[in-house]
C-alpha cells in the first residue's frame, strides 16, 4: 500500500514546497506595504517640517532633526501630560478590569447561586451593544454628577468589560473543579479558593485580559473626544491631535515624532507579550 | 501557540456546563458569597451599560438637548423618529455608511481569509509576517490617520508622487475630494483590520482536524474543493463573529473620521455614526442623536441576524 502512494506523496510535497516559497515572496512583498507607513513615519519624524515633502523623499533624514522629540516631549504642547493621563486612565482601569472580570468570571463559572445563568445571559445579551450607543447617557450621567471633563468620566467605565468577565468566565468554566473542594475540605473560605488556587492558575490569561484591556483603553479616542473640554486633561490620542496647526495644516515632522512616541510603547508591548496577545484574540472567536 | 479548539462555537455554549452542582449548606454559602464575587462587575455593568442602554432608548423619545437642559425636557413620542424619516441627511447618512460598511467588512474579511490561509502553509518567516500585518490593529487609530493623512496629500504626499512616476498624471485627492474620501477611508479600514482578520482566521484553520484533509486528498480532493467543503464551511463560526464585530466596529465609529475628514469634504464622509456625533455632541441635540443611535443600532442588529441566519445550517458541524 506505502509503495503505491510513495511516488503521489513526494511529488505532492515537492508542489507544496514550490507553493510555500511562492506564497511566502507574495507575502513579503505585501507585508512591505504594513511596513513601509511605519518606517515613513520613523523617518519624518527626525526631519525638519519642510523636509517631509521633498521630492525625490529621502528615507535617510538629512539633517536629522532629534529637536523634534525634545520639542514634542517638553515643548509648550508637552506630550509627557498626555502620556501621564493616559497612564493614569488606562493604569487605573487595567488593574480594575482584571479584579472585577476574574471576580465575577469565577463566579459566574465556579460558584453556584440564584438567578446565576439569568444575569449571565442579561451580560450577553448587551454584548453586542456598541458604546457609540451609550455615550449620550454616560455623557449626561457624568454631567450631573460633575465628573463631566474630569478623567473619572474616562476611569470608571473602564472600570468593568463585558469582555474580560466573558475571557475569565472561558477560562474558569475549564479550570477543574477538585482543586477548590479539596481547599474547601481543608477549611479554606470561597475568598481563599479564589484568590489562592485559582486566580495563579489564571495567569496567563490575566496576562492576556491586562495587555487587551491596557491596549484598548490607552488607544481609546471617542470617549475622552467626548467626555473631555481641557487640554491639560488628553489623553494621548486626543493629545496628538493638538500637534496639528491651527491653521489646519499639519506640522508634519512634529506630528510624526508624537506619533511615534505614542506608537512605540504599544509595539514594544506588542512584542513581547505578542503570543498572550494573540491566544486571547483567538480566544475571543469564542464570543 | 495555545489556541483552544473550542476557538469560534456559537453563542449557546457559553451558558453550559453548569457547575457541578454541591451539598446543602455549602451551596447556602456560595449563593451569598457568588453575589459578592459579582457585586463589583454587576455594579459597573448596571451603572455603565445597562441603566444608560435603557437611559438611551428613554431620551429617543425625548427633545432634550443643550437649551431644555435636564429640567426642561419632554417627552415627545416618535416625533424624533419621524423627523428621521423625512430628514434626507439621514437617509444620505445611512447610504453612505451602507456603502463605507458594506465594502470595508467584506474586504477586511476577505483579505483577512486570504492572509490566514497563506500564513498557514507555513511561509518562511511566518511569525514576524504575522506580527507586520497585526500591527496596524494594536497601533493607535489616530496615529495611524496622521500617517495616511500625510501619505495620501494630493499635492506632495508620498502615495501621489508614486502614481505621478508611474505616469498617472492626475492622480485622485483622496481625503479632500468628494467622491474618493470614502473610498479612501474604506482602504485604510481594510488596512488596519485586515491583520486582525488574519490572526483570527489562522487561529480558526489551526484548529480544524487534520484527518479531514489527509481523508480528502486521499479521495483526489483539489486545494479548490478541500477549502469549499472542509475549510469554508468548518469556519462558518469565526467568520459570522467577525462579520458580526466588524458591522458594529465599522457601522459605529466615528473617530478616525472625525479626525480625518471630520464629516467632509462637504458631506461626503457623514456616515451614520459620525451624523449622530454631530447632532448629539456639537449641536447638544441629544434626543435626536439618540434616536439616529437607536436606528443605527437596529440596522446593526437586522444585519447581524441574517449573517447568524444565513450561517446557520451551512457550517460543518451544525
Amino acid at each position: 500500500m506505502s509503495a503505491t502512494i510513495a511516488p503521489i506523496r513526494t511529488r505532492r510535497r515537492r508542489r507544496e514546497l514550490t507553493m510555500r516559497w511562492g506564497v511566502g515572496a507574495l507575502l513579503w512583498l505585501l507585508a512591505v506595504a504594513f511596513v513601509v507607513p511605519f518606517v515613513w513615519m520613523l523617518s519624518s519624524s527626525l526631519k525638519r517640517n519642510i523636509d517631509v515633502f521633498v521630492v525625490p523623499m529621502n528615507w535617510i533624514p538629512d539633517p536629522v532633526q532629534w529637536l523634534n522629540y525634545v520639542e514634542v516631549w517638553i515643548g509648550s504642547g508637552s506630550l509627557l501630560r498626555f502620556f501621564g493621563n493616559s497612564l493614569l486612565v488606562s493604569g487605573t482601569s487595567l488593574v480594575g478590569d482584571l479584579l472585577t472580570a476574574s471576580m465575577a468570571g469565577y463566579a459566574f463559572a465556579m460558584l453556584r447561586f440564584r438567578g446565576r445563568d439569568r444575569i449571565f445571559f442579561i451580560y450577553l445579551a448587551t454584548a453586542v451593544v456598541p458604546s457609540q450607543l451609550l455615550l449620550v447617557p454616560r455623557f449626561m450621567f457624568f454631567q450631573q454628577l460633575g465628573l463631566y471633563n474630569t478623567l473619572w468620566a474616562l476611569i470608571l467605565p473602564g472600570l468593568f468589560t463585558l469582555y474580560g468577565t466573558f475571557l475569565m468566565r472561558q477560562f474558569f468554566v475549564a479550570s477543574p473543579p477538585e482543586l477548590g473542594e479539596a481547599a474547601r475540605i481543608d477549611g479554606a473560605n470561597e475568598w481563599q479558593v479564589f484568590w489562592r488556587i485559582y486566580l495563579p492558575l489564571a495567569r496567563p490569561m490575566l496576562a492576556a485580559l491586562g495587555i487587551i484591556s491596557f491596549v484598548g483603553s490607552w488607544n481609546d479616542y471617542e470617549t475622552p473626544l467626548v467626555m473631555l473640554s481641557t487640554e491639560n486633561l488628553y489623553t494621548i490620542p486626543l493629545g496628538l491631535t493638538t500637534f496639528i496647526d491651527g491653521d489646519g495644516g499639519l506640522s508634519a515632522g512634529l506630528a510624526m515624532a508624537a506619533s511615534f512616541s505614542a506608537v512605540l510603547p504599544l509595539i514594544v508591548i506588542f512584542l513581547l507579550f505578542q503570543r498572550h496577545f494573540v491566544a486571547a484574540l483567538a480566544h475571543t472567536g469564542i464570543k | 501557540m495555545p489556541v483552544s479548539p473550542a476557538t469560534a462555537l456559537p453563542v449557546e455554549s457559553l451558558v453550559g456546563p453548569p457547575a457541578p452542582v454541591r451539598g446543602g449548606s455549602l451551596s447556602r454559602r456560595q449563593g451569598r458569597v457568588g453575589w459578592l464575587f459579582i457585586l463589583p462587575s454587576m455594579t459597573g455593568f448596571l451603572v455603565f451599560t445597562l441603566v444608560p442602554l435603557i437611559a438611551g432608548l428613554g431620551i429617543a423619545f425625548t427633545d432634550w438637548n443643550v437649551v431644555s437642559g435636564l429640567s426642561g425636557i419632554n417627552l415627545v413620542g416618535l416625533d424624533n423618529f419621524r423627523g428621521l424619516l423625512t430628514d434626507p441627511m439621514f437617509w444620505s447618512s445611512a447610504g453612505r455608511t451602507l456603502f463605507y460598511a458594506g465594502l470595508a467588512v467584506p474586504g477586511t474579511m476577505v483579505g483577512g481569509l486570504l492572509l490566514g490561509l497563506a500564513l498557514n502553509l507555513d511561509v518562511p518567516g511566518r511569525a514576524v509576517l504575522r506580527a507586520v500585518f497585526f500591527l496596524p490593529h494594536i497601533v493607535t487609530s489616530i496615529a495611524i490617520g496622521m500617517i495616511w493623512l500625510l501619505l495620501l496629500n494630493p499635492q506632495n504626499g508620498v502615495v501621489n508622487n508614486a502614481l505621478r512616476t508611474l505616469g498617472i498624471t492626475e492622480p485622485p485627492s483622496w481625503l479632500v475630494s468628494e467622491s474618493w474620501s470614502l473610498p479612501s477611508l474604506i482602504l485604510i479600514a481594510i488596512w488596519s483590520g485586515v491583520g486582525y482578520c488574519a490572526v483570527i482566521y489562522l487561529a480558526g484553520i489551526q484548529s480544524l482536524p487534520q484527518e479531514l484533509y489527509e481523508a480528502a486528498m486521499l479521495d483526489g480532493a483539489g486545494v479548490w474543493r478541500r477549502f469549499r467543503t472542509i475549510t469554508w464551511p468548518s469556519l462558518m463560526p469565526t467568520t459570522t463573529f467577525l462579520g458580526v464585530t466588524l458591522v458594529i466596529s465599522q457601522s459605529q465609529g466615528f473617530g478616525l473620521i472625525n479626525f480625518l475628514t471630520a464629516g467632509g469634504p462637504g458631506t461626503s464622509t457623514t456616515t451614520l455614526s459620525y451624523y449622530m456625533y454631530q447632532e448629539g455632541f456639537q449641536y447638544y441635540r441629544f434626543g435626536y442623536a439618540a434616536a439616529i443611535g437607536v436606528m443605527s443600532f437596529l440596522g446593526v442588529i437586522v444585519v447581524s441576524a441574517l449573517l447568524w441566519r444565513y450561517q446557520k445550517g451551512r457550517g460543518l458541524y451544525t
